[in-house]
């Protein structure tokens, strides 16, 4: 169903190198990692990472960080798996057919697949293993599935999902991270039972997690590694600490500066997703003076995109053009003007709200989003110069999703990546989603993305966005001065490990996917 | 002197009853609930409204205090909220962790600081006695997370000696064990050293300007036996209370050390209870530390009075 269009243009090195690998049947190309080259290893690939609490669980329904993700994908298969262009492949679903209108679709289930326990996989499975997110449940994932009206087993190998509203990309939506698959009915959230190549060895929440190969993996090429660690370490240096002295071969979320310093080091390598991941500054619209549009644009022309890149990123991030579609995704509205710093259109906007000067807070915390504090300070320089007197307010990181965020009338905030442009859409720009954090309701906004999600012609879905994308970038509430890139780093040592489509670590896939020189 | 102990020891539970109070209704007072963090920015009003009415968030909180206080008293400190496990079962295996932490640096800082103090209070102007105090000094006014990186730097990232990640679990040996612990054990002793060692100097040497020592000295005593016997016992009471504080800080006040090297102590714990409103956990882990504090000043007290006899009649 998705367009066949190359997403990341700094893949395509790595893909090329794949495609030779293949055609030329060899085992390994020096300097390129081939995935058919992926010789099981007996070692154990140690992952050091943030996003590790100790009040995780192995519980689908509460993911909401990523080392539990990561951990989740080793133990369980997803539905769907999004590839490294960001497309949506099969998983434990091995094709899908929508029906007319896009809004009944069909899945047809892999064949032969055992979970650890012996058990095969079988479509109550599936339903079962969606189940767990709809209806009267704690799940985060409740808003990803709630357009599910119906889930039907056909037969023995088929499912039937009907739905609410039209999503030609119905798949790539299954491929969320939380839609992982367990046997009919099960509880055990300790002992997770899954079809993936690991089984759980020993999980301590917040600190520690071993798994070991199961054999006789199902996916081709994948499951090198005989056992996998993942430590949670929540400080950057001691992250940094732990790779450079040896202990970790992985690590995730690296700033800048730091990806830097360890490139200039051979016995390292920096990886680097541009995943759609974007940081925001949210203006309630249904708030003085946030609701008049004028001043939502002087506020967008007052600040320096170029130089946040430069400093708060050290350059490892893309501009944002207010609106959530980042330039790489084939949707991007090409023939969007730039919203560039340009402090005497920000006047000449201040002066059609009917204003000389302007004096507004803006609340941010490093919790927003990484060097929220910095980009707001190098905002208020920038804004100075074009009459906004914008204040600075520094907010504890403790409780700021709670007390802050959806409070404050202009606050920073953060988006990952979506796999689709409705889950971008859908998530924070829709008026009936729950965070859109900057009110801005427009029925024609939400008809046109509805209607946008149900076209299954790519050529017309891809107009329609465009107009979704210009009514945001506009009129939106939204100021994205950057989409942030992933950084992780690791030995030289790790093979086969690309850039992610999709949040980082590969979608949090890398345990079945890398392997041990 | 029974009398006195028993006294002693209903003030501390005193204590730990205010503080029981005050920590539940203090973290009460935290903004934002437990439903909001747990789910995170994603969270939909039907999600919230699920974990808010399982946690019972409605009550009033004199009645959730009163259920609670009951519960404790019988050694039940209920469920964590963020992942439904026992708070017992959770908070153990970390306390243990981080009283193994401190033990050993308690071994290695107590001994040290009282022999420098002495060392330096018997010859107080000399070379030693400005080397460590030079030495106080320094680890005194650098930050404990700094000490640990430049420990970090030094014997992990550049000599390669010791592990710079200190995660601890079940199947290491008992030197793997001591040698992952190496450098947050020299980091706590360091940054807790400095201030046994001006004390018990200072005490001594405030003893020492005494008559009864003089009378000592020109009795014809050697300076050892006149600091040891003499001058020692008697300016104890304030260096016990300072051992026991910096003993109390070691469990508590480390977890700037457990970030810093990775250790899967309390303070982490009670850091990543209190991000998630874990309510349960974070009360358990206050009056964890809490006792901690307590239990050891009534130690203190008590060995004060043993070395002391003129506090018993206090």
């Amino acid at each position: 169903m998705s367009p066949p269009l190359a997403r990341r243009e700094f893949l395509r090195a790595a893909a090329l190198c794949g495609a030779a690998g293949a055609v030329g049947g060899m085992a390994s190309l020096s300097g390129c990692a081939v995935p058919d080259g992926g010789g099981d290893t007996t070692g154990m690939l140690r992952i050091g990472m943030a996003g590790g609490s100790t009040s995780d669980s192995l519980d689908p329904r509460t993911y909401v960080d990523w080392m539990p993700i990561n951990i989740g994908y080793q133990l369980m298969n997803g539905l769907v798996e999004i590839d490294a262009e960001g497309r949506a492949v099969p998983e434990l679903l091995e094709s899908w057919e929508p029906e007319g209108d896009a809004r009944v679709w069909t899945f047809k289930l892999r064949q032969g697949i055992v979970f650890h326990n012996g058990k095969s996989l079988t479509p109550e499975d599936v339903i079962y293993s969606i189940n767990l997110h709809r209806g009267r449940t704690p799940s985060a994932a409740q808003a990803v599935v709630e357009n599910i009206v119906e889930l039907r087993k056909l037969d023995a190998t088929r499912i039937q999902i009907t739905l609410a509203g039209a999503d030609a990309e119905l798949p790539a939506t299954l491929s969320d991270y939380r839609l992982l698959v367990v046997p009919d009915g099960f509880e055990d959230w300790a002992h997770p039972i899954g079809t993936g190549g690991y089984t759980l060895e020993v999980f301590e929440p917040g600190v520690r997690c071993i798994t070991r190969k199961v054999g006789g993996y199902w996916k081709p090429n994948a499951a090198h590694v005989e056992a996998i660690q993942v430590l949670s370490i929540g400080d950057a240096i001691a992250r940094t600490n732990a790779l450079i002295s040896g202990q970790v071969d992985v690590i995730n979320r690296i700033d800048g500066r730091t990806a830097d310093l360890m490139r200039r080091n051979p016995r390292f390598q920096v990886i680097r997703s541009q995943t759609g991941q974007y940081a925001v500054f949210a203006m309630n619209c249904e708030a003085e003076p946030y609701a008049n549009a004028d001043i939502r644009l002087a506020l967008k022309y007052a600040i320096d995109r170029e130089r946040l890149l430069k400093t708060v990123l050290n350059g490892y991030g893309t501009v944002g053009n207010d609106q959530p579609i980042p330039p790489n995704n084939p949707y991007f509205a090409k023939d969007l003007a730039a919203h560039t710093y340009d402090p005497d259109k920000a006047r000449h906007h201040l002066r059609k709200a009917g204003r000389e000067r302007l004096d507004v807070a803006l609340d941010v915390s490093d919790a927003a989003f990484f060097g929220a504090l910095d980009a707001a300070i190098l905002y208020q320089g920038a804004a100075a110069e074009a009459g906004i007197t914008l204040h600075v307010r520094r907010r504890p990181a403790d409780g700021y999703w709670s007390a802050v965020w959806m409070q404050a009338p202009f606050c920073g905030s953060y988006s990952d990546g979506r796999t689709t442009v409705d889950g971008a859409l859908a998530k924070a720009y829709k008026s009936t989603s729950a965070s859109n954090e900057t009110r801005w309701r427009r029925p024609e906004f939400d008809r046109l993305a509805n209607l946008a999600r149900g076209e299954l012609d790519p050529a017309r879905r891809r107009e329609l966005y465009g107009v979704c994308q210009h009514m945001i970038c506009d009129d939106g509430g939204a100021l994205i001065p950057l989409f942030m890139d992933h950084i992780e780093a690791g030995s030289d040592k790790v093979r086969g490990w690309q850039p992610s489509a999709i949040y980082d670590l590969m979608g949090q896939r890398i345990g079945e996917r890398v392997w041990l020189a | 002197m029974r009398g006195l102990i028993a006294a002693r020891v209903g003030m501390g539970f005193l204590t730990l009853a205010v503080i029981s109070a005050l920590l539940f209704f203090a973290t009460d007072c935290l903004p934002g609930d437990v439903a909001a963090a747990l789910l995170g920015p994603q969270a939909t009003p039907e999600a919230l409204a699920t974990i808010r009415a399982s946690l019972r968030l409605g009550e009033p909180a004199g009645l959730r205090y009163v259920h609670w206080l009951a519960a404790v008293l019988h050694g039940d400190f209920g469920r964590s909220l963020a992942t439904g496990r026992s708070v017992v079962a959770m908070l153990r295996p970390r306390f243990q962790n981080t009283l193994a932490l401190a033990g050993l640096a308690a071994i290695v800082a107590v001994p040290l600081a009282l022999g420098l103090g002495v060392a330096a209070a018997m010859r107080a102007g000399g070379r030693l006695d400005r080397a460590v105090s030079t030495l106080c000094l320094l680890t005194i006014s650098v930050p404990e997370f700094f000490i640990g990186y430049l420990l970090i730097l030094l014997f992990s990232v550049q000599l390669g000696w010791l592990p710079s990640l200190a995660v601890l679990h079940g199947g290491m040996s008992l030197a793997q064990r001591l040698g992952a612990i190496t450098l947050p054990t020299i980091t706590l002793v360091l940054v807790v050293l400095a201030h046994m060692v001006r004390m018990t100097r200072a005490a001594i040497l405030s003893v020492m300007s005494a008559p009864y020592i003089e009378m000592a000295l020109l009795k014809g005593l050697t300076r050892g036996s006149l600091v040891l016997r003499h001058a020692l016992p008697n300016a104890a009471a304030p260096i016990i209370a300072v051992v026991a504080l910096n003993l109390g800080y070691l469990v508590v006040g480390v977890v700037v050390v457990e970030v810093v090297f990775v250790y899967p102590g309390a303070g982490q714990l009670m850091v990543d209870a209190v991000g998630k409103r874990d309510l349960p956990l974070v009360q358990a882990c206050g009056l964890a530390f809490a006792a901690t504090y307590v239990g050891l000043n009534l130690v203190a007290d008590i060995v004060a009075m043993l070395v002391n006899p003129r506090l018993r009649r206090a």
